[in-house]
């Protein structure tokens, strides 16, 4: 998934209000909607937007925001970080979020210089399958931490 | 799309000094029940634009039950409720948002609306 999301089915099963899905990609969105028809979620609402683009919210709406941003490639590194951002500027509360363990330092050190707390909730592989003719390995494990972004009180 | 969510949208379009609210306006409406939760209902009412939302209400012909002022917080539950079916029960299927400066237009398809710009815009 690309959106920044509040996990959509997740949260919503577990008993928050309400969920937005921000999503761009009409795949994404399609899976999404017939996702919910099938478990017949009612408290779901879906935007399509692109979230690196000028926002379509306005800034502190949402209570808290979980996500798991594209990790960016060659050409597109730091897009986790746009994602983060835009989802900090969105919700008064924390933030969850997936990123490479390999950028927690500077992940760490960015949020903290701007006064928010980051914890690692947990560390885990993600499977990264062979997407491109530079990847040699067919499936590449990549070291990955869920962490909090929560700002200090 | 939700009034709930109308309500916490605004125009990104380049150059708008005010895109908030987005002017709304339908061709499917569908009602629906949902649990009303009166917690919540009371959470969200100092995080909405009162004005917004009765007028986007009215367009879906469901504001009667609103009143002109924003409730104060520890309203009584037939209020919540009224509040309740206005945010979460009422949904637009198909229709379009609007951004109130440039006329620029967002289709609702499915529920959803589509806020994607151009590179230009």
């Amino acid at each position: 998934s690309s959106g920044i999301n509040a996990e959509y089915g997740g949260c919503a099963m577990l008993g928050a209000g309400h969920v937005t899905a921000l999503e761009v990609d009409p795949d994404a969105i399609e899976d999404l909607a017939g996702n919910l028809e099938e478990y017949e979620m009612d408290n779901v609402d879906v935007v399509q937007c692109d979230v690196t683009a000028p926002s379509s919210f306005k800034e502190g709406v949402f209570d808290t925001a979980i996500m798991n941003p594209p990790f960016g490639t060659k050409n597109n590194e730091g897009i986790d970080m746009v994602f983060l951002d835009r989802a900090l500027e969105l919700c008064r509360g924390s933030v969850y979020s997936f990123h490479k363990s390999s950028t927690r330092e500077f992940i760490t050190r960015r949020m903290e210089s701007r006064g928010y707390h980051v914890t690692v909730l947990a560390e885990m592989k993600f499977s990264i399958p062979q997407m491109y003719k530079m990847h040699r390995k067919k499936e590449v494990l990549v070291d990955v931490d869920f962490i909090r972004v929560a700002r200090e009180r | 799309m939700k009034l709930l969510t109308h309500n916490m949208m605004k125009s990104h379009c380049k150059g708008v000094t005010n895109g908030f609210p987005l002017k709304l306006s339908s061709t499917k409406v569908d009602v629906k029940e949902v649990e009303f939760n009166a917690d919540f209902i009371t959470r969200m009412l100092d995080r909405l634009e009162w004005g917004a939302l009765v007028e986007a209400a009215r367009q879906l012909g469901v504001g009667d039950s609103l009143p002109e002022m924003a409730p104060e917080e520890g309203g009584d539950e037939e209020l919540l409720r009224s509040v309740h079916h206005v945010l979460l029960e009422v949904e637009v299927t198909e229709g379009e948002l609007e951004c109130p400066e440039t006329g620029r237009r967002f289709p609702i398809r499915n529920g959803i609306p589509d806020m994607r710009l151009n590179e230009e815009e």
